[in-house]
């Protein structure tokens, strides 16, 4: 048994959790809940048999030892972590909420990221440590920020169930934040979809990025083609602002109320934020001190992971200081989620043409 | 008059820098401007961020804009007065916050927890109410039993007229981690003052074999060391046949009056210490300049077995002991690739895939010419059985090294374990206040239990189920 079998079925437990939490949600049986629960939990086991397996994998391989192999260097092997981290807290939230009806809504996004790694062709190979990632900082601080990303992850999903939750169709600001947030997810997901189909290229991320993101739409060398992307961006806006109402009545059918979705927002912010803190910020400095002589750069990946810690002080403050809650903290929790997929993802995609990150 | 216009105008600056709402205007501005330095290259080329900014704005626009963020300092906003003025504006609204708010917290947490009336506990967030058959006085061990089998050690107690009042506080402490998160922010900035106050970030490419008693800072200005360094080698290994670099490593030794007094070899992520300054290993490249002056190691074992070493530079010719055949250095390549047509040629100007041209001749006779490759070491097997190893070709290399002092890094480290345990004292001990009453009420006795927390009321709340039901079973099973 090795780890793509292990990760193979992790993956294809969390599409079928999925479909049975879905089920559960439709017919409120409490042993279709439990069965959801338990195939969720044997799709948890088998990633850890498979992270801790390509581990092993890893070490062996490169000789580095168990502490400096951890599988956590590349794209491909963060993200199994981050759905392995969200998981995790999804679990912890069902066994202390008592409630499985995010269930239908975390498992989805954990299937359908493993899976969406396997249908990109990310690459999966072991790939050789850059001198710089030869370190014992790799570990404590790579471990520790996708464990607040995941943290975080959670925050922006409820945070963005309460904002649909609470507002009504219409002119309201919060209604149109969050049908234009969520439009903005759903087109950037559309147009790399349209990218991988028309290129069908099976290369590094960063590559991809480069070379091919957005090339199909956005980016494409026709002013036409140019324009018509723009046009349908907005029409999916309009389309989301004009009938995202409807995923009010999805929500309503989750049994949840609105205080509940607040109270997880804000415990998954407690959490994550001392988390990424220590293991994002602080280990990040002391490993940058280590490697290049100097804690702090202002460079842009450090930058923006400022930014997010300030964004969610902001938050933090404004709950628990000036009394804050409902919408407008929501609103702060959504920010702060796109400011995190801005510092683990964008910096190193969009910026990199700009800045060389980590090629020192 | 004027004393008390001026108290008014003191407390309102006060008030201004004590408020909430400045901090998170501060936090908003802070993040948004801070975005800006991510998009514009920082320090860079202006040709480079007018090329950024024409894409941003357009070909005619991009000169302009340019002019106009450079006046705002954005080329190198993180150093500009407005975004230093930023920082002072965090700084003095984070302590005017703490000094404000300390006092009332050093209030709470000195002030001893005092019995409560039946009416107050009622009120509390958390209350609970049990009835068991036995009078207080039965009861009052086994309530103490299962407080103590939750954690809830160390509690007072008072006789009451119809019973007793237990009650006790954990974690008041707790409620000065936002303080010690807030202190550890200014160390961290004490720090980072210090270390550009009194220390220096520079550079300094060595290469092989030469000597230096100065570093560049980014400006190019130059920093006396105080000492000497001596790059004595340089090497980088690959991994398998590719081009990306495995490891690299400078042998480096340090002078002082013309002593060798420290020895080091370093890599990424180990650097050498002396005397305050820090020497990293950033970056390596190859001097086209020196390629020909380069000093050639080769290791040559002859068919017999027998192994001497060769120290040859471009011109050379040396025999290969034992036989009568020699060679003659011809070339050297520090990347060579052999194109389709055969032709071999240099592919990129880095030392990735050095390679030797040599002539061989046997008794003054031309018989064979050709590279030998340090990657590939099986270049170097020449027909007659003897073997040539290409070791290294010193002294056209340099290494880039980051030199850096900073007196002030210890202090940053104080202030970021500070800030680690100050975070974890806000976020995961909370100031938990319980009081239970045990009151006669006929031949049996009710139980009162309210509690307070300033945070994570649930777990507080589940803990004191857990009481009850411990409570429950002692009593049952009497």
């Amino acid at each position: 048994m090795n780890s793509s079998f292990l990760f193979g079925l992790s993956t294809m437990a969390y599409i079928f959790a999925m479909m049975i939490y879905i089920t559960y949600l439709a017919f409120r049986k409490s042993s279709v809940g439990i069965f959801a629960t338990i195939i969720t939990v044997i799709g948890f086991v088998s990633q850890t048999f498979a992270i801790f397996l390509r581990w092993k994998e890893f070490a062996d391989l490169s000789g580095l030892g168990l502490i400096r192999s951890a599988p956590l260097t590349n794209l491909y092997e963060s993200l199994i972590f981050f759905v392995w981290c969200l998981i995790l807290g999804y679990l912890i939230i069902e066994f202390k909420f008592k409630n499985r009806s995010f269930g239908a809504f975390i498992t989805p996004i954990a299937g359908l990221a493993l899976a969406f790694i396997d249908l990109t062709g990310v690459t999966k190979e072991i790939q050789p440590l850059v001198p710089a990632l030869k370190s014992n900082w790799l570990l404590a601080h790579v471990t520790m920020s996708f464990l607040s990303y995941a943290a975080f992850a959670l925050s922006f999903s409820t945070s963005i169930m309460y904002l649909i939750f609470t507002t009504e169709k219409g002119k309201d600001l919060s209604y149109v934040f969050w049908t234009i947030t969520f439009g903005c997810f759903v087109v950037i997901l559309i147009a790399m979809g349209i990218d991988f189909l028309t290129f069908k290229v099976a290369v590094k991320p960063d590559i991809f990025i480069k070379s091919y993101l957005f090339k199909s739409s956005f980016m494409n060398p026709s002013g036409i083609i140019k324009i018509i992307s723009w046009i349908v961006t907005i029409a999916v806006l309009f389309l989301v602002w004009k009938y995202g109402y409807i995923l009010k009545t999805a929500i309503m059918k989750f049994n949840i109320s609105s205080e509940i979705l607040d109270e997880i927002t804000y415990k998954s912010i407690a959490v994550g934020f001392p988390i990424f803190t220590l293991g994002g910020l602080i280990f990040g400095a002391v490993w940058a001190d280590q490697a290049w002589g100097r804690y702090w750069s202002w460079d842009p990946k450090e930058t923006w992971s400022l930014i997010t810690w300030f964004i969610y002080a902001f938050y933090l403050h404004g709950r628990m200081i000036r009394g804050w809650r409902g919408k407008k903290i929501a609103i702060v929790a959504v920010i702060g989620f796109t400011a995190v997929m801005f510092t683990y993802l964008g910096v190193n995609l969009l910026l990199s043409g700009l800045h060389a990150y980590g090629s020192k | 008059m004027e004393k008390e216009n001026n108290k008014k105008l003191t407390d309102k600056i006060w008030n201004f820098f004590a408020s909430i709402k400045l901090a998170i205007t501060v936090f908003a501005l802070i993040a948004l401007t801070s975005i800006i330095g991510t998009i514009i290259e920082q320090r860079a080329d202006p040709e480079k961020n007018i090329q950024i900014l024409s894409k941003l704005f357009g070909e005619s626009l991009g000169p302009t804009m340019f002019s106009i963020f450079d006046k705002l300092g954005f080329m190198d906003m993180y150093h500009s007065w407005w975004f230093t003025a930023l920082l002072i504006l965090f700084s003095v609204n984070l302590i005017i916050c703490s000094l404000e708010r300390l006092p009332k917290t050093l209030k709470i947490i000195k002030d001893p927890i005092a019995p409560v009336s039946d009416e107050q506990i009622k009120n509390f967030l958390i209350n609970k109410e049990v009835i068991l058959k036995a009078k207080p006085d039965k009861i009052k061990d086994k309530v103490a039993l299962a407080m103590s089998s939750v954690g809830f050690k160390n509690f007072q107690e008072i006789k009451e007229d119809k019973g007793y009042q237990l009650f006790l506080q954990k974690g008041r402490y707790g409620r000065l981690g936002v303080y010690v998160t807030h202190f550890s922010i200014l160390i961290i900035l004490i720090g980072a003052i210090l270390g550009m106050r009194f220390g220096f970030n520079g550079y300094l490419n060595i290469p092989e074999g030469v000597v230096s008693n100065i570093a560049f800072s980014t400006n190019g200005k130059e920093i006396p060391l105080g000492f000497e360094i001596r790059c004595d080698n340089f090497d980088v290994e690959f991994y398998g046949a590719s081009d990306m670099p495995k490891e690299y490593r400078s042998w480096l030794s340090i002078i002082k009056d013309g002593q060798i007094v420290v020895q080091k070899s370093i890599v990424v992520n180990n650097p050498l210490v002396y005397k305050g300054i820090t020497f990293y290993q950033s970056s390596y490249g190859f001097i086209p300049e020196n390629a020909g002056r380069g000093i050639l190691l080769l290791g040559i074992t002859s068919r017999e077995g027998k192994t001497s070493e060769f120290q040859l530079r471009l011109g050379d010719t040396f025999h290969i002991p034992g036989s009568t055949i020699s060679g003659k250095i011809l070339d050297f390549s520090p990347a060579l690739k052999v194109d389709e047509h055969g032709h071999a040629f240099t592919y990129t100007n880095q030392m990735n895939n050095p390679a030797v041209l040599i002539a061989f001749f046997d008794s003054d006779k031309h018989k064979y010419t050709g590279w030998i490759l340090r990657r590939y070491p099986e270049t170097g097997q020449l027909p007659e059985g003897h073997r040539i190893v290409f070791k290294d070709y010193w002294g056209v290399e340099y290494t880039g090294l980051q030199v850096r002092k900073d007196p002030g890094v210890w202090v940053v480290y104080l202030g970021c374990i500070a800030m680690s345990i100050g975070l974890f004292i806000a976020f995961f001990i909370s100031h938990r206040k319980v009081w239970i009453k045990i009151i006669e009420d006929k031949n049996n006795s009710k139980i009162l239990i309210g509690a307070l927390a300033n945070k994570n009321r649930v777990t507080l709340e589940k803990k004191i189920d857990k009481l009850i039901s411990i409570l429950r079973k002692n009593h049952e099973g009497r």
